[in-house]
């Protein structure tokens, strides 16, 4: 029971480290961006100075905003902080993962993004619909996608259990699985649609019609922008996580010791660090899409992402 | 055998043959010209390492030729014909309109399982270490076809072409571990005169028709417009 | 005392019901009094009677003497048909709450019209509104009880017949009078194909009873004919694609409470009906028929939510996502198939279940979400979307009722929807355990349109949610809505909590629907509740685990922590204008529509409809449109496609017969002769 209560105990720990780091990541990509892109370059720490300085805010609410409106930060925040729970950030022996599995963790973003989606159009203007509905369009675009990666994933560890699945990838050693090649591009491809980066959506942009996610935030102030925020910044760190994690777990601490603690948090900080410059770079060498070619963006991450289940079924059988 | 009891050579071996099959994907999605020619050169290499960790892991010697000759041939010498070539008919940024890209895709993956199905029995015969990629080189063929079947420019039917030779060679790597060398050196001299002839072929149609759309040929049969 | 007593006195209470109703155009009170309140009481009973043959797991059979002199009625009520029984009950008590308010509608109407038009007949007559729900109640209650194939198919067409007649019930609108035409049209083609998919097991069963056909023994070809019949006969009931189309102009015609059974629950009889033939009658369900049963499912769900988003009627949105999740419904049927005819009873077992409990949440937030849907009818005459706007200000109840409903039927996490959905899914992991290839890869990707479906289904109740009861009244009537009466309120209240309940302890609920499984595959998933009520594991904890009350007790803590740390401390909020580009004066019209919404998805998946979109411009010079006006109609594929070639095709079939008819009586005469000489010839 006593080792029952230090993994809580730990999980607990390791989700306050998942919230409280996830700035830290998006501060590091703006930084990276900056630089890539001539720019000077803000301090690694200034999403943590930007939320701090939205807390300390009054509030303002648009005339016709009801209790959902307020609700939703709450909401996102929550489904982020439940998700960022399940997943193994520094060490595999999770007891929180029991909770959720991969698929209920898809089910948490579509609770954040549907209230999201709902407090866009709670104030009746247009561009909060507009948002709304592009959200949900790419959303739905991506979410096939996405689960076809995860049964890649699945089939090959038979279980969506993601402190299970890493253990047993670990315990498999360094294996070339050609599925999982794709199913790590496709997952790479939905969380860019996910997180809403280029090329499907702009972080930065300032043009109320060229925004997707953005468009849905444009009436939040204060404490409930700077949640929402951060739980983006949180969705942002999950998917890099998973990412990193899933498919080059090593380093990750196996079991709950202090020296095996401190090299996971090392090795997570290293891979989500390198992952960074790869976004970075990545949105800084494409341009932002047309709405009406997401579909042909996520059309390719789903046939990825089968090609990943036929090549399992193909290939990695044995006959 | 498990996937993890294989050696890592031979885990490169379904690797590089995903990818394969991959480019044979991105091909099918790529409407612009010169793209594809990058993809077709891709496939090539990727093909003649296939070849070599095949070669590696069965100690076929012969084998490391057939990747040297395919790598020379259709990872560089044929793509950079292709390449001279648009270049001097000035189509290399044209861009084709693939009606239903999706749906073409998707019919490619549906052509994937197919060509599983069908090639089981052979895969259950053989004891090959490659006896899993028959279905892949078989799917490229299929894929290759498909790629001619949904472009109309002459330069993307005959890349489709030369991605269906790519899949017959794979498949007698796949499935026998290669075709006796004079057959291959013969296959492979074949292929370099087709892509001359097809350079030659591109200049007449253009003249005489004023355009690489294949579909324009219709004018040439017999009931005319 | 038995359930079979209980059960009988909910069949007889419905019909008395009906019976009540007979007065109620002399005394209105009558149906809202009597008849609604003895309904209720049957629905009651009937929750009483299926909750007990389910916890109990007995199944209790009797032989009435009625009928025809070779054939008793035969009745039976085991766990399958309670589980059924008390999804009926659980509608019929939220509809007998509801009814006495939303009727008041009718008894406005009637009068106001019997006032202006000063006829002695009133339009629409309260007594065959009351009677033909008793009616119709009763016979979906009585299909449930059927243990031979007569009462089942005397049961099913009095269910049929009498839903027909509520659907033409507002019958002065034409649209509602050929909406019911096609459905009893549909209804009887799909009863005819029932009967010969009884009538092959009976042939080789000898007999008309359940328990003949049990018996029977059939070879896997005619097992097969029996399966495909059974499969149209109650896939056209169930709305399954393409035979779906009378599903969306049949239920919003009819009244909303009306609706609201038959999308929530009549639907599920049919499902009832296809789970007892396959799984009880026929037995030995093959790998193949589970194959089609999951294509047609895939492209139920799949079609079913793309003609969903589209629609701007309330209703008739409502109806095409009944059809969806019939798609989902079967899905789960047919991966139980797959993995019991491959020799996996276990996984077929946790597919079963996951098809049981999606029937049951369906039936829950269906039933809610139509009477919400009526709620905003009764209140403000608007079925259309484009209308609407605002509500969750001016029907505060009615509006969380029904932000709970569409929850659920997004499947979100921690309410119902989301259990069943992810249930489906697991089921649809399992494949690794199937030796065949081809299957291993063909059911991922159905496993991902369910989740295009689910993320789609989001989308659409985002819009509905968004346009209706979000933003700014779009109309007049709409802005002086006013909420609902206490019954109806609590109508929708019940169905609400019971959504909620049943995602946050579905291991409760599978363990009480666990008996099922254990009658038709004589094993029950016993791993989905191994670690306690808190976990699901529906193949082993190690394979996957869901905790909802976990998830509800981290989202109640992070509320409280968000109220303690946040809102409490800070200064209350100021009120301004929304951002409006500096332009000023945003009115309601300039909000986003529901045909804007669903636009981007439309273009997307464009070739799912025949689309008919133009925008008309009047241009006054080279630079300014005057006005502008878009039209764009939407309309089912499958009616064009399959439908109109049907028709033309019967239509042609007839006139070729028809020329035999001239008129003349003495050719007739020979018609006669000719046909008697035949006749003749062939006996001897």
């Amino acid at each position: 029971m006593a080792d029952n209560l230090n993994g809580w105990l730990w999980a607990a720990l390791q989700t306050l480290l998942f919230i409280g780091g996830a700035p830290l990541l998006a501060g590091w990509i703006k930084r990276l961006k900056c630089h890539l892109q001539n720019r000077a370059a803000p301090s690694i720490l200034q999403p943590y100075r930007d939320l701090a300085k939205l807390f300390a805010k009054d509030l303002v609410l648009a005339h016709d905003a009801s209790w959902i409106f307020r609700v939703t930060p709450y909401v996102v925040f929550g489904a982020m902080l439940l998700a960022a729970a399940v997943v193994p950030l520094v060490a595999v022996p999770l007891p929180t993962a029991a909770i959720a599995d991969v698929i209920v963790l898809v089910g948490f973003f579509a609770l954040a993004r549907f209230f999201q989606a709902l407090a866009g159009m709670d104030i009746g203007t247009a561009f909060g619909g507009m948002g709304a509905s592009r959200e949900m369009t790419v959303a739905s675009l991506a979410e096939p996608a996405m689960l076809m990666a995860i049964f890649t994933l699945t089939m090959t560890a038979s279980t969506t259990n993601l402190s299970v699945a890493i253990q047993y990838i670990l315990n498999a050693g360094l294996v070339l699985r050609p599925s999982f090649l794709f199913a790590l591009l496709s997952l790479a491809m939905v969380a860019v649609a996910e997180t809403g980066r280029i090329p499907i959506d702009n972080p930065a942009t300032h043009l109320e019609l060229t925004m997707l996610h953005e468009a849905t935030v444009l009436e939040y102030s204060a404490r409930h922008l700077a949640l929402i925020d951060w739980a983006g910044m949180v969705k942002l760190m999950i998917y890099a996580v998973l990412i990193s994690n899933i498919f080059l777990p090593w380093g990750i601490a196996r079991h709950l010791t202090l020296p095996g603690l401190a090299l996971g948090t090392v090795a997570v900080a290293a891979k989500l660090a390198l992952l960074a410059v790869l976004l970075a770079l990545w949105e800084t060498v494409l341009a932002k899409m047309r709405l009406f070619r997401v579909p042909q963006f996520l059309g390719f991450a789903f046939v990825l992402s089968l090609l990943g289940i036929l090549t399992h079924v193909i290939l990695e059988s044995a006959l | 055998m498990h996937l993890t009891d294989l050696s890592l050579f031979s885990q490169g071996i379904l690797v590089s043959a995903a990818l394969v099959l991959f480019t044979s994907f991105v091909m099918l999605a790529q409407a612009r010209i010169q793209p594809l020619i990058y993809a077709f050169a891709w496939q090539g290499a990727l093909l003649s390492i296939t070849t070599a960790l095949v070669a590696l892991v069965s100690g076929h010697t012969h084998l490391y030729i057939s990747a040297l000759l395919t790598f020379g041939l259709k990872a560089l010498l044929i793509p950079w014909m292709l390449y001279r070539l648009t270049r001097r008919l000035h189509i290399q940024y044209d861009v084709e309109i693939v009606a239903h890209p999706s749906l073409t895709l998707l019919a490619g993956t549906v052509l994937v399982v197919f060509c599983y199905y069908v090639a089981l029995p052979i895969a259950q015969l053989s004891t090959l270490v490659t006896r899993n990629t028959i279905a892949v080189s078989m799917a490229t063929v299929l894929l290759g076809m498909l790629l001619m079947i949904s472009r109309r420019t002459a330069v993307a039917q005959v890349i489709g072409f030369m991605s269906i030779e790519n899949g017959l060679f794979f498949a007698a790597v796949a499935s026998t571990y290669g075709m006796p060398m004079i057959v291959e050196l013969g296959v492979a001299f074949d292929v370099l005169v087709a892509a001359v002839l097809f350079g030659v072929f591109f200049f007449q149609i253009r003249t005489s028709i004023d355009s690489l759309d294949v579909d324009r040929l219709n004018r040439l049969s017999e009931r005319g417009e | 005392m038995s359930p079979l007593i209980l059960a009988y006195v909910a069949v007889a209470g419905a019909l008395l019901s009906g019976v009540v109703a007979l007065a109620a155009d002399r005394f209105p009170a009558a149906l809202r009094a009597g008849s609604f309140s003895i309904l209720g009481i049957a629905g009651v009973t009937a929750v009483a009677a299926g909750g007990w043959a389910l916890v109990t797991g007995t199944r209790t059979t009797a032989q009435l003497p009625f009928g025809l002199p070779w054939l008793n009625w035969h009745l039976r009520l085991d766990p399958l048909s309670g589980f059924f029984m008390a999804i009926v009950g659980i509608a019929v008590i939220a509809v007998s709450l509801y009814g006495p308010g939303y009727v008041r509608e009718y008894e406005r109407d009637r009068h106001a019209h019997q006032a202006a038009s000063g006829e002695s007949q009133p339009r629409n007559s309260l007594a065959t509104l009351g009677l033909f729900t008793g009616i119709f109640v009763a016979g979906m209650l009585a299909v449930l009880l059927a243990d031979d194939a007569f009462v089942f198919m005397i049961a099913w067409e009095l269910m049929s017949v009498s839903s027909y007649l509520l659907v033409a019930y507002q019958h002065d609108n034409p649209a509602n009078r050929h909406a019911a035409f096609l459905y009893l049209l549909l209804a009887e083609i799909g009863a005819l194909v029932i009967l010969l998919a009884f009538g092959v097991l009976a042939g080789f069963g000898g007999n008309f009873t359940f328990d003949a056909m049990r018996a029977a023994h059939l070879s896997p070809a005619w097992a097969s004919l029996a399966f495909v019949l059974a499969l149209f006969g109650f896939g056209m009931k169930a709305g399954m694609v393409p035979l779906h189309v009378w599903l969306p102009e049949a239920h919003p015609a009819a009244p909303s409470h009306i609706s609201a059974l038959m999308s929530g629950v009549m639907l599920k009889v049919a499902i009832y009906g296809l789970i007892r033939f396959v799984f009880d009658l026929l037995g030995h369900p093959q790998w193949s028929w589970g194959l089609t049963t999951l294509a047609i499912g895939t492209a139920t769900a799949v079609l079913g939510v793309l003609y969903a988003v589209t629609q701007n009627d309330l209703k008739r949105l409502l109806a095409y996502s009944s059809v969806e999740n019939i798609g989902i419904i079967l899905m789960g049927l047919g991966l139980g198939m797959i993995f019991i005819g491959t020799g996996h009873p276990v996984l077929g077992a946790v597919a079963l279940l996951a098809a049981l409990y999606h029937s049951l949440n369906h039936a829950v937030f269906k039933t809610l979400l139509f009477l919400g849907a009526g709620a905003v009818l009764y209140r403000t005459h608007e079925r259309d979307l484009d209308h609407l706007g605002g509500l969750i200000r001016r029907m505060p109840a009615t509006a969380f009722f029904m932000l709970i409903g569409c929850f659920s039927i997004a499947a979100l996490p921690p309410f119902n929807g989301f259990v069943s959905e992810w249930l489906t899914l697991q089921a649809a992991l399992q494949v690794p355990a199937l030796s065949s290839g081809v299957l291993r890869s063909i059911i991922p990707i159905a496993a991902a349109l369910l989740a295009l479906t689910t993320a789609l289904a989001a989308a659409t109740f985002v819009k509905v949610y968004g346009v209706a009861f979000l933003g700014q009244p779009r109309t007049r009537h709409v802005a002086h809505a006013r909420e609902v009466g206490l019954g109806m309120r609590a109508g929708m209240g019940l169905l609400a909590l019971l959504c909620v309940v049943l995602g946050v302890v579905p291991t409760l609920v599978i363990r009480l629907i666990s008996p099922i499984t254990r009658g038709l595959l004589h094993l029950s998933p016993a791993g989905a509740t191994v670690r306690g009520w808190l976990w699901l594991t529906p193949v082993s904890p190690h394979v996957a685990s869901y905790s909802a009350p976990l998830v509800v007790a981290a989202m109640a803590f992070t509320f409280l922590a968000g109220y303690l740390l946040l809102h409490r401390r800070a200064r209350s909020a100021r009120r301004s204008d929304p951002w409006d580009c500096g332009f000023g004066g945003l009115n309601a019209r300039m909000q986003y529509t529901s045909t804007a919404f669903a636009q981007p998805i439309r273009r997307v998946f464009a070739p799912v409809w025949q689309i008919d979109e133009h925008v008309d411009k009047v241009q006054n010079s080279a630079t300014r449109y005057t006005s502008m006006r878009h039209q764009l109609h939407v309309t089912d594929w499958s009616w064009s496609a399959v439908y109109l070639p049907i028709g033309r095709l019967v239509l042609a079939a007839a006139r070729r017969v028809g020329r035999i008819q001239t008129g003349s009586i003495r050719i007739y005469l020979a018609y006669s002769f000719f046909t008697l000489l035949l006749l003749l010839w062939l006996i001897t």
